[in-house]
Order: structure tokens, then sequence, then C-alpha cells
């Protein structure tokens, strides 16, 4: 590999790795203002897959590995597959157990 | 700039990033103020932690860690289900105990953020065999 070719690979890297621990802040960050469970759910399980896949994509890519490439892909997709199940189980069951939701929220499909 | 500095870089910043948000999901476990409020930040916790494990991966060189990554992803999934599973089986105790017989400290959510009693209708079916110990259990933790 050229000189430049591995800056613009380690700019990359870099880049991907930046976005994924910023993404995991918006999550956090979600999950302390948003106002609700419903809500705050919301932030966690779609921001939160996202930053962590990123990071694990980050080592995927930085290794230069075609093991360790699949087995970060593996684990990408797997927290792809299981974060909506967990976010569902759980709201459904808070939802069952009647914890409310804010008082912004306009409507309430699960209520009959 | 050489290619290692600017991943050292890069991993620096996402490190002290995640401290961060670390920092703000803990914040929300303690706070709370409900049950799921702090199972789901306990679940974010631990997407955050996978995102340590990466990025200590990246940083030390020992890919080994990745697969660690997946079988924390593997325990954190579980514990949600089973925290999910918790939170139906304590609202079902609750219920039964309100439509069994007229408990003197039967628990009566005050504040908002509890859960109200609009679900206790649904488990009216359920009977009231086991109510002395759910009674016991819940007014064990209704009384912090």
């Amino acid at each position: 590999m050229s000189e430049t070719l591995q800056i613009v690979f380690a700019l990359f890297v870099a880049a991907m790795m930046v976005a994924g621990s910023l993404f995991s802040l918006v999550a956090s960050i979600g999950l302390v203002r948003f106002p609700d469970l419903y809500t705050r759910m919301h932030s966690a399980s779609k921001a939160g897959t996202v930053g962590s896949g990123l990071l694990l994509l980050a080592v995927g890519i930085h290794s230069g590995d075609l093991a360790t490439f699949g087995r970060a892909c593996a684990g990408i997709v797997f927290f792809i597959l299981t974060a909506p199940v967990a976010a569902h189980l759980l709201a459904r069951a808070a939802h069952k157990a009647g914890y409310p939701l804010s008082d912004v929220s306009v409507r309430d499909d699960m209520s009959k | 700039m050489t290619p290692e500095l600017i991943v050292e870089i890069a991993s620096r910043f996402a490190l002290a990033v995640l401290v961060l948000a670390t920092l703000l999901t803990v914040w929300r476990v303690v706070v709370g103020p409900t049950l799921p409020d702090r199972v789901v930040a306990l679940d974010m916790l631990v997407g955050i932690v996978i995102g340590f494990i990466a990025v200590i991966a990246l940083r030390s060189g020992y890919t080994l860690y990745i697969d660690i990554a997946i079988a924390l992803g593997l325990v954190g999934f579980l514990a949600t289900i089973a925290f999910a599973r918790f939170i139906l089986a304590r609202a079902a105790a609750r219920d039964t105990l309100s439509d069994g017989s007229p408990a003197p400290a039967a628990p009566k959510p005050a504040t908002g953020n509890e859960p109200s009693a609009k679900a206790r209708g649904r488990k009216a079916a359920r009977g009231s065999a086991n109510t002395v110990g759910t009674r016991q259990v819940i007014t064990g933790k209704r009384g912090k």
C-alpha cells in the first residue's frame, strides 16, 4: 500500500470511530433528556445500536484480516437483530404493566 | 501525519466521548424514576461497553476482544428479556393482590411515575391462590 492510501484508510477508520462514539453519546443524551420510558427506549435502541455497530465495523476494517472483519460483521448483525426484539418486549411489558406515557404523547394505539 | 497517529487520536477521542456517554447513562440508571427506565439504561450501558471493547481491541491489536463483545451482547439481550418478563410478572402479582381480598396495605400508586391501575381489569380472571405470598413481597417493595 502506498503512503497516501494508508492515510486515507486511517482517516476512514478514524471517521468511523468518531461517528460511532458520537452516536453513542447522542443516544445517552436522548436517554437523559426524553420525557418518558417509551421515547427513551426509542433513543437507546436505535442510536445505541448504530454506535456500537460502527465501532465494531471500525475494528473489523482496521485489522485488515478477513476473519476479524467477518466476526465484527457477525456481531453487528447480531446486535441489529436483537436490539429491536429486546426493546419491543420491554415496551410491551411496561405498557401492559400500566406505566404511563408522558403528557406530550398524542396517541396510544395499545390503550384499548 | 502518519496513519498510526490518526488512528491514535481518533481512538482517544472515541474513548473520551464514550466515557461521557457512560456517565450520562449511569445517571439515568441511578435517577430512574421507574424500573423500566433503569432497564433501558442498563441495555444502553451494555451497548456502550461493547463500543469500549471495540475501541480497546483496535488500540491494543487483540482482535479476540470482538468475541467477548459478541458474548456481552448476548448476555445483555438475555438480561433485558428477563427484566421484561420480571416487569410483567410483578404487574400480574400486583393485580391479583388488588383483585383478591381487600388488603389493608394494598398499594395504591400515588406518584405519576408509578404504574397506574388501568391494567388491573384484564388480569381479573387469574384468581388469587397465592395472594398471601405476593402480598408480603409487594408490601416489602413498596415500603421504600
